[in-house]
């Protein structure tokens, strides 16, 4: 006897309903649009477009900085660190008290007058820089310690809004007068800023009071530090993630808990470990955002905080070239919206953007197929 | 009376109990009218959490889009109202009746064709109901737009507090019913993702909202909603009697959903999807159904809300206050009413009221130090939230326990828990 298994016949529509066409003419659609709507302007003025580019580039990596933060705490504790935005606003004010306070920049030129200008603000720089990292990485620290280790073994949901109370207290309580105070504050840098343009005309020092020559973009030293700090300090992640043994149990610790544990891995510090590396480099990017945008303010880690965390999820969350991707795409979604489609309606579109991403990949641009059930 | 259940009297008796004290204390003026404002609020704010507590509490859904329904509804209602009492026209009345009708009556048709079509992905569903309830809202644009005349003569023939009356319940239920739309086409296809995904993208949809919401007067085209300025001029109309019956309305159709075949497909929506599917229950089908009763309890508290104060600002649906209910509900127990209903009573009193008053002149910026605080120890030391699983005897029904986490399937339930 010959038994056959024959797949059912489908009629006309099962086959187009199989195809799931409307949904990706939707998608397509919207695509076309966007598409659309930068070619033209692109074409009508490339120099601002390439400006938008540029600028969107700064913000990326900054983004990029603070969603390594959230992506890795996900990575390994499942949660969503909302008080991370905030822990990059300690690190800007952490920045800004010892700049303008202290003149830690200055420590160089003070002690040996006879240096070159230019490397003592650099090394002066670096240090507060370091300052500003270290604080950070303490303060996640001392966090994960008080509010989130002793939930571990509570419903995720607890550590959730325990994260969201550690988020309001550190706003609300730099509110007060005296700790940041509740008004916006003036950030000093701790260089000068030098601006350059570019174009046809070649590369040339931006004078002050004249105007940008027309057809150049312009981009300042801020941009060029954002960058190169910014790349350094993914690369040196990448690196402590891949190739040190403490990488090797953040690694395995994200994978298996139980069996990490039984490896011989102190969970534990690993999760602190993963915390305060996470903070430092939101302190960086405090820093650094500070400096771009001179002022803080107690609530300035809340929209970047948010679009850092979106960033991360556009990525896919727990990937670390997903957050940096992410994270490009959302400065260049935000400038690029800011400048061609509308300024108080960038954040919508941040967010429709991941909306639609998530729709196309449910996991983000790099994330592991989820290993939830159905 | 014999059919009736002794709970289900202790319930009503209660209730009218508990408002009758409420208004007489307002009525006779013990009650300030700080308070009162604040008891409204816990009421409105336990609407909306009733709402979510559905989502997430019954049916798993980690839903941080709650606060934008809420906005929904607030602002829709309070369009309406705001036409009729400052413009004297019904317009928007008419208009937004019919459109919820006509964009119901679309959702409905094409459910239909969507069911006969099986297999057909939820992106393209979205697209079909998308380009069915774009057509027919605009129909009722038109259509309401004619209607509003003899609307308004009958309205008018009324005697005016009646009419307003009406036109603020009308209001109200419309807000919610809008926002129940909305948030179905929304959850459509957003509802595929998973738990911590779907969070994520509701609240994005909150994030949207509030921008639209600040650009109102130049984006939408609606002049009175003045953007970022705020709204004002909405009659205040929310009574406590008001609030108070749709508080009660509220818990009666939670009560009665969760003890339906309905609450129970819910409940294992929640406890195991796969075992939910091999029982035969349509997942995507309950999850879209609780999403879309969630939104529509948020939309009717915004429009109780948008009449307390008569006055609404963007910044109040703000993305850090979606986080709101989800403290609620926490607070009050994953998936129990009596909790939510006391959190969100304990979250106004507390919050809005007790704190304002204790913390001494100058300190009024540390209420938002010390609620934190009293945020942390309380997770720190109940991480189930005040009532666990606790129900009153009206609301309780035999429910399967709310799955504990083991060791030896900490893996697999890390995802689950919060799902």
């Amino acid at each position: 006897m010959r038994s056959s298994i024959v797949a059912p016949r489908l009629s006309l529509t099962q086959k187009i309903v199989q195809t799931k066409i409307i949904g990706k003419a939707l998608i397509a659609l919207v695509a076309l649009a966007v598409l659309y709507l930068l070619a033209v302007n692109a074409i009508k003025n490339p120099t601002v477009f390439l400006q938008q580019l540029v600028n969107g580039l700064q913000l990326g990596f900054v983004y990029a900085l603070i969603a390594l933060g959230y992506t890795m705490v996900y990575g390994i504790v499942r949660l969503i660190n909302f008080a991370h935005g905030d822990v990059f606003m300690v690190g800007a004010f952490i920045s800004f008290y010892a700049i303008s306070r202290f003149q830690l920049h200055d420590w160089v030129a003070k002690l040996s007058p006879g240096m070159s200008p230019f490397v003592a603000r650099a090394i002066g720089s670096i240090t507060v820089i370091l300052l500003s990292m270290t604080l950070c990485a303490l303060l996640a620290f001392v966090i994960e310690r008080v509010a989130y280790k002793p939930l571990r073994d509570a419903p995720r949901i607890s550590a959730l809004i325990t994260a969201i109370g550690v988020s309001f207290f550190l706003e609300y309580f730099g509110a007060l007068k005296f700790v940041f105070s509740p008004n916006f504050t003036p950030y000093k840098r701790p260089f000068d800023v030098v601006t350059w343009t570019l174009g046809r005309q070649g590369f040339g020092k931006l004078v002050e009071g004249e105007g940008v020559p027309e057809g150049n973009i312009i981009f300042s030293n801020i941009f060029v530090i954002i960058v190169l700090t910014s790349i350094f300090l993914l690369l040196l992640l990448q690196y402590i993630v891949t190739k040190t043994r403490v990488g090797k149990a953040m690694r395995a610790t994200a994978y298996d808990k139980p069996t990490a544990r039984l490896m011989g891995i102190n969970i534990d510090s690993i999760i602190s470990i993963t915390f305060g590396i996470g903070a430092a480099w939101a302190g960086a990017a405090g820093m650094l955002y500070a400096t771009a945008f001179p002022q803080v303010f107690f609530w300035m880690g809340i929209i970047p905080g948010l679009k850092a965390f979106v960033a991360a999820v556009l990525g896919g969350i727990g990937s670390i070239p997903g957050a940096f991707v992410g994270a490009l795409i959302m400065g260049q979604a935000e400038t690029l919206s800011a400048g061609y489609i509308s300024t108080p309606m960038r954040d919508a579109i941040a967010f429709s953007i991941l909306i639609i991403v998530l729709l196309i990949r449910p996991t983000g641009i790099f994330g592991e197929p989820s290993r939830e059930k159905a | 009376m014999k059919n009736i259940d002794k709970s289900t009297l202790y319930f009503i008796g209660g209730s009218v109990l508990i408002f009758l004290i409420v208004q007489i204390l307002v009525s006779v003026g013990i009650l300030s009218t700080f308070w009162y404002t604040i008891l409204r609020i816990g009421a409105v704010m336990a609407i909306v959490s009733l709402g979510l507590n559905l989502i997430y509490g019954f049916n798993g859904q980690f839903s941080l889009g709650q606060w934008g329904f809420y906005a929904l509804g607030a602002y829709s209602a309070g369009d309406v109202t705001y036409r009729w009492t400052q413009l004297q026209s019904s317009g928007g009345l008419t208009i937004l009746l019919l459109g919820v009708i006509m964009a119901g009556i679309a959702i409905l048709l094409i459910r239909r064709l969507v069911n006969k079509l099986r297999g057909l992905d939820a992106l393209s569903a979205f697209g079909l109901y998308l380009i069915g309830v774009i057509l027919l809202a605009y129909l009722a644009v038109v259509v309401g737009g004619a209607l509003e005349n003899p609307v308004n003569s009958i309205l008018k023939a009324l005697p005016p507090e009646v009419s307003k009356q009406i036109v603020f319940v009308v209001a109200v239920l419309l807000g919610g019913l809008f926002a129940a739309e909305i948030s179905f086409l929304f959850g459509l296809p957003v509802l595929t993702l998973g738990s911590d995904y779907f969070g994520i993208a509701t609240l994005g949809f909150t994030v949207i909202v509030k921008v639209l919401l600040d650009n109102s007067d130049t984006m939408l085209g609606f002049a009175e909603m003045k953007g970022a300025r705020g709204m004002i001029g909405i009659p205040k109309m929310t009574t406590w009697f008001w609030v108070f019956f749709f508080l009660v309305l509220v818990v009666i159709v939670t009560r009665n959903i969760l003890h339906s075949s309905y609450g129970r497909a819910i409940v294992s929506v929640r406890e195991d999807e796969i075992a939910a599917k091999a029982m035969g229950i349509d997942v995507a089908n309950f999850k879209t159904i609780t999403f879309v009763i969630g939104s529509f309890f948020a939309g009717l508290a915004g429009g109780l809300y948008a009449h307390i104060n008569g006055f609404l600002h963007p910044d109040t649906f703000n993305f850090i206050k979606s986080f709101d209910p989800m403290i609620i509900v926490v607070f009050g127990g994953l998936g129990s009413v009596t909790g939510t209903v006391a959190a969100s009573f304990a979250w106004a009193l507390v919050l809005e009221g007790f704190l304002r008053l204790v913390l001494p002149e100058g300190f009024e910026t540390w209420r938002f130090v010390v609620y934190p605080l009293l945020l942390l120890i309380m997770m720190l030391l109940k991480p189930n939230g005040l009532f666990g699983n606790y129900e009153m005897p009206f609301l309780r029904q035999v429910l399967p326990p709310l799955r504990k986490k083991t060791q030896s399937n900490e893996n697999a339930t890390d995802e689950e828990v919060l799902a």
